[in-house]
């Protein structure tokens, strides 16, 4: 298998804003704006950051659910924003997302087992009924759900389970990467714990690729072997996880991990907490330079005119700073 | 631009000593509500107290009945909704007190920070005129007057320029923006009791690391008793001096935060605890989970909440319900496992 899964390089996507008033354009947010990173097979990437980073966008648009402005994603060597609509097709086959809402991700009006076979039946037409039953009863066995439910309608099931039946959905096709738009956010600590360790089980039995995407860096830690961070769109960081969470070396980093209340009061009252100012600015209208220098407590007169590169340290990982 | 803070004084021991008398008494607080197929029960048989000076916690998953708590204590149980039991504040009964004593109340000594401020806020009025309302309506101060201590307070929970700032809109504001209006509206009338429910859940892990550091100050300052509801362990460890674990609307166990986290006693709070991804743990393993799912409202059942999902159920359990026995220590768990050391 090739050494590189996934390839994204300087990757961008610009919104356009309504027009304006005289009917030039109001704007553009710059939701991704030129991320680069590589996948390996069996990989699993954590990307996190805060609303407005543009970590949903980039999912989409690896994708192709977005259409990007500018880059290039190379899945597999095929350049997948040249493909065409069949090759794209094909090639989706092994591309599967999982989103964060887990009921509205369900078509109410179907069967659970219709919503599992679905992926089959639009890919292999041709496979009798005792196949995709069987099929999608061995999905459903995977993820713990039981296969007499088949029957039943999305609403008869709680989130944690719906959760479940959009796994079952996405790896039925035995895809090599899973986006995973943050599908724990919305789930109770419980069940949390139940789905971290299912993508772990999946991941390990089948192989699988995921691009783990999330704002809780607790939840990240659990399931990904590389941690990228963005902030408004641009990568800060990117590090091997253990190298990451032992030494976070960007000061937004640092300052995400460092904002987290850790449920250990007595932890909590020694730790000395870094609080930035202010908040998140507008993606329409980043700040100049680096895009954290407005909150960053190194950010010197250089930072709010020259924007720091991605550069490889010692220890392997890319950071984007002038002093870290 | 930035402050390192050293140790947070939030907790307890950095707190003036709570005085003796609580100011919320909540006693065998139940809530039912009559729903298309009967009456179901969301809050059962619910005590505590609550200090000023205090920072409670509550802590539970979906259909806890939580929140259900609060809406009670500031009476504000849904038209469907019926409670029992008694929640005295300052030695007044809430639960049966006419909608104008509420009002008054309300607005002089009890006041809320609700989850989401967009929803809180009225769109169509300018911050301003929210602001002072709560003081002209409650205090009888004139317009004037009441803009000037907004403002004040404004800048009290850091909201940059704030005397131009309180002329906007509330969409107007960024969400961490509108939290911070949400309680300076909150402790306008310098409230002896506050409320909030999962005040910063809606917000970025950055902007509630503000917005805990501001409650736990303000808190400290006012010398007020606070009840905060929120399902993150997290939040609970940063600002609480007491929790409360609550499955299924009952108490499973109650103690001091650090006697919680160090020694939980209930198999609930172990398991909640044990499934709580961390940034210290062994990332090998598995995390340890709870199986099943919280059980959203449920009609009255016999035996213990938990029971259908704990894994040390006995026969018992499920026919019985456990009392909350107290347990040396201030702390108490509804176990029928837990037997805890005789007192005295």
């Amino acid at each position: 298998m090739a050494e590189t899964l996934l390839s994204v390089s300087d990757l961008k996507v610009h919104f356009p804003l309504g027009k304006g008033l005289f009917g030039g354009a109001a704007g553009v947010v710059k939701a991704v704006d030129g991320i680069s990173f590589d996948l390996k097979p069996g990989e699993t990437l954590g990307i996190v950051g805060e609303s407005g980073c543009g970590k949903s966008t980039l999912g989409r648009a690896i994708l192709r659910l977005t259409k990007a402005t500018e880059g290039r994603v190379v899945w597999m060597g095929q350049d997948m924003f040249g493909l065409d609509k069949t090759t794209l097709r094909k090639a989706r086959r092994d591309l599967q997302i999982i989103f964060q809402d887990p009921l509205a991700s369900l078509d109410p009006r179907m069967t659970i087992g219709a919503i599992i076979a679905r992926p089959l039946k639009t890919f292999y037409p041709d496979l009798g009924k005792a196949e995709i039953d069987k099929r999608v009863k061995d999905s459903m066995s995977q993820v713990g759900l039981a296969p007499e439910m088949l029957r039943r309608y999305p609403h008869e099931f709680s989130g944690g389970q719906c959760q479940r039946i959009g796994i079952a959905r996405a790896i039925i096709l035995r895809p090599k990467l899973i986006v995973c738009d943050e599908p724990v956010s919305a789930l109770d600590v419980s069940i949390q714990a139940q789905i971290i360790n299912l993508l772990r089980k999946l991941q390990a039995e089948l192989g699988l690729s995921l691009l783990f995407i999330s704002h809780n860096l607790s939840v990240v830690r659990h399931i990904s072997h590389r941690v990228m961070v963005l902030y408004l769109g641009k990568v800060m960081e990117i590090a091997e996880r253990d190298v990451f969470y032992a030494n976070p070396m960007h000061p937004y980093s640092k300052a995400l991990i460092s904002a987290i209340p850790l449920p250990n009061p007595k932890l909590e009252r020694a730790r000395a907490h870094i609080l930035l100012q202010g908040d998140l600015p507008s993606p329409i209208k980043p700040p100049e330079g680096c895009r954290f220098c407005t909150r960053c407590p190194m950010a010197t007169d250089h930072c709010h005119v020259v924007e720091p590169p991605l550069t490889p340290r010692a220890d392997g990982r890319l950071v984007a700073c002038h002093y870290a | 631009m930035v402050c390192v803070m050293p140790s947070i004084p939030t907790n307890a021991d950095a707190r003036p000593k709570a005085d003796s008398a609580p100011i919320l008494s909540v006693r065998d607080l139940s809530v039912d509500f009559k729903l298309e197929h009967g009456w179901v029960r969301a809050v059962d048989g619910v005590s505590f107290e609550v200090r000023r000076g205090e920072v409670l916690g509550i802590v539970g998953e979906s259909g806890s009945g939580k929140s259900q708590i609060l809406m009670a204590a500031m009476g504000l149980t849904a038209i469907n909704g019926k409670c029992s039991g008694s929640v005295q504040f300052e030695g007044e009964e809430i639960l049966n007190a006419t909608p104008e004593r509420l009002d008054k109340i309300r607005g002089s000594s009890l006041s809320m920070i609700f989850q989401d401020p967009m929803t809180s806020l009225n769109p169509y009025m300018r911050v301003q005129g929210q602001l002072a309302e709560v003081l002209t309506a409650h205090q009888g101060k004139s317009r004037k007057e009441a803009i000037e201590i907004a403002i004040e307070l404004l800048e009290r929970v850091r909201i940059p320029d704030a005397r131009r700032r309180i002329q906007l809109y509330p969409h107007e504001f960024s969400g961490g923006m509108r939290q911070r209006v949400m309680i300076a509206m909150a402790l306008l009338c310098r409230p002896a009791l506050l409320f909030a429910d999962e005040p910063t859940t809606a917000l970025d892990v950055t902007v509630q690391a503000q917005i805990l550091q501001l409650l736990g100050e303000l808190v400290r300052d006012l010398n007020a008793a606070v009840v905060i509801v929120t399902h993150d362990l997290g939040v609970i460890a940063r600002l609480c001096d007491r929790v409360i674990v609550l499955y299924g609307g009952r108490i499973m166990e109650q103690a001091a935060i650090d006697d919680l986290f160090e020694t939980p006693r209930h198999p609930y709070s172990q398991g909640l605890m044990a499934a709580t991804p961390r940034l210290d743990d062994d990332v090998a393993h598995d995390l340890r989970t709870i199986p099943g799912a919280p059980r959203a409202l449920m009609g009255k059942i016999g035996g213990c909440p938990f029971a259908p999902r704990c894994d040390r159920r006995i026969a018992r359990c499920t026919e019985e319900t456990p009392a909350l026995l107290p347990a040396p220590g201030a702390r108490a768990a509804a176990c029928h496992l837990v037997v805890p050391p005789r007192i005295g």
